[in-house]
């Protein structure tokens, strides 16, 4: 019994087992804040590059982070079954996918003019039947700059403008593209890359590779594209002056019908690289045709219903798998946090940005 | 000291000691996937989920299982404050392990997401679309988190306090084994 003990004998007993919890306690603390970041300061983390973002553009309120320019777009997949033979998903299945989508310029500036940037985006959810989704995000160019999520946070510092400038450091960008060769296929392309006049015209690619599982498990990686049907006039800019001719644009070609683009689906070849978004795959690659993606109706965002959709690349349907790209999950982890930003700050909770007087319609 | 009398039924023990071994495992998974752009994000995500909704059953297997069995009495001689300290401390343990799998579950049904828990099965949505609702979920999920491995560090530092220094039989009560 504990009484039997002289006083002395059980302070020092005591004092080892407070010594053991205070011990326990603190090293349990310890992996936590390992594990949650407070304590690995140079991991790189969502929140990283979501506030990099913030960095080289401002912030504006209640607006994604990236890609924050955009109009919502709903319509249909007509799906003609080709598909089937390679992914268990229900959108391959003979028949109508309802879509909700969203065209896009990349940049964090939901003002900036339409002729900025080359680039324009589509993001699409399918909505299933059955309940499960499959939300993609594209882009109009053959491959991404950086194949990996720290060389594109290396590229999001060397882009941050300087402030006596206000524009980036052209030094610290050649110094970025240097020490990053991989970036050389998109640079090529950007070189000649003009932005184009419509949303409709455009081919967006998933640039990520996918994994494609059949009905006996058999994995297949890919990639797909949406292929426009409208070929005309892609070269233009708009009229003088005018910085926001896309969404008109869009508007005004759906007052006369839906757009049409082709869903296809490029099978890799054994040994081609999924885990690279700078490399494209050779052009010889077999391509198969799953159906037609019908775009029949536009919104403004602050409305529409793409708004309060996070088009994370990783929700997927049985059927349709990630692939190794290391992007993927970074894209699908900082997605999230823009996520969470912009509906924390609709939601008007303590502590976030305050909605510029703009973004009200 | 007096020591408590008997023990936490096998069942009540069982659960204790799995739950405790997934509860802090989610902790962890967690925050771990919070804070990671790597693919561990996309695996510890996939565990998640899942492993939410096994604590939620566990836990409601566990309220059933603690309301028909009351635990063996604190020693007698315990402060009144450590007792209260014991009991509320209890009691928030069970809240927040029925209502931390409840509220990512109606948070990412307030984001428009599928509650996919594999590739293929899938949970029906257990709130409406809304996005300011899946803002104040999030957080409040990662506040009850934090509360939560808070709460558990002050159990387990308690359970040692009882089990090196009062050495009352508190710790063996739910060890099993009856000390001396």
């Amino acid at each position: 019994m504990q009484e039997e003990l002289s006083v002395p004998a059980r302070r020092k007993g005591n004092a080892g087992s407070w010594a053991l919890i205070g011990a326990v306690v603190a090293v349990t603390v310890a992996a936590f804040g390992y594990v949650g970041g407070w304590l690995a300061p140079h991991r790189l983390t969502p929140e990283k590059l979501i506030d990099q973002f913030q960095h080289n553009a401002g912030t504006f309120a209640g607006y994604r982070r990236n890609h924050a320019k955009g109009v919502c777009v709903a319509g249909y997949f007509d799906s003609n079954g080709q598909a089937l033979a390679y992914s268990t998903a229900q959108v391959f299945a003979p028949g109508r996918t309802p879509v909700v989508g969203r065209f896009a310029i990349p940049g964090s500036n939901p003002y900036a003019p339409d002729g900025s940037v080359p680039i324009r985006s589509m993001a699409l959810r399918f909505a299933q039947p059955n309940g499960q989704q499959w939300r993609t995000g594209m882009n109009s160019m053959p491959v991404f700059p950086v194949a990996t999520p720290q060389a594109f946070y290396a590229q999001l510092q060397a882009q941050q403008p300087d402030p006596a400038t206000g524009k980036p450091d052209p030094a610290k960008v050649a110094a970025f593209f240097a020490a990053h060769p991989e970036t050389a296929a998109f640079r090529a392309w950007a070189k000649t890359a003009r932005p184009s006049a419509s949303f409709a015209t455009e081919s967006y690619e998933s640039l990520n590779a996918f994994v494609f599982v059949d009905a006996y498990g058999k994995r297949q990686p890919v990639r797909w594209r949406m292929l426009p049907q409208a070929t005309d006039g892609g070269g233009g800019a708009g009229k003088a002056g005018d910085v926001d001719y896309l969404a008109a644009d869009l508007a005004a070609r759906l007052a006369h019908g839906p757009l049409r683009w082709q869903l296809q689906i490029t099978l890799a070849n054994p040994g081609d690289p999924t885990n690279d978004a700078t490399k494209t795959w050779p052009s010889d690659r077999r391509t198969i045709d799953a159906g037609t993606l019908v775009i029949d109706a536009t919104t403004p965002q602050q409305n529409g219903e793409c708004r309060d959709i996070n088009y994370d690349p990783l929700v997927l349907p049985a059927g349709i798998v990630a692939s190794d790209d290391p992007l993927l999950p970074a894209r699908s982890a900082a997605y999230a946090d823009s996520y969470l930003r912009r509906t924390s700050e609709e939601a008007h909770l303590p502590g976030t940005a305050a909605a510029h007087t703009e973004k009200q319609p | 000291m007096t020591p408590a009398t008997g023990t936490f039924t096998l069942p009540a023990r069982v659960l204790h000691w799995l739950m405790a071994l997934l509860i802090v495992a989610m902790l962890f998974i967690g925050v771990g996937m919070v804070e990671s752009v790597s693919e561990r994000h996309e695996w510890l995500l996939a565990i998640h989920k899942p492993l939410g909704i096994a604590i939620l059953l566990l836990a409601i297997v566990r309220l059933a299982v603690r309301l028909r069995h009351p635990p063996p009495p604190l020693p007698a001689d315990l402060p009144a404050l450590q007792k209260l300290a014991a009991l509320a401390s209890h009691w928030l343990l069970y809240f927040l392990m029925l209502a931390m799998p409840l509220i990512g579950w109606a948070m990412l049904s307030a984001g428009g997401y599928p509650v996919m828990l594999g590739t293929s099965l899938r949970l029906p949505p257990i709130f409406p679309t809304s996005a300011v609702a899946f803002a104040v979920l999030r957080h409040l999920h990662e506040w009850f988190a934090m509360l939560l491995f808070l709460t558990f560090l002050a159990h387990m530092g308690a359970a040692l306090y009882h089990g090196l220094i009062r050495r009352d039989g508190v710790l063996s009560s739910m060890v099993g084994r009856r000390s001396t």
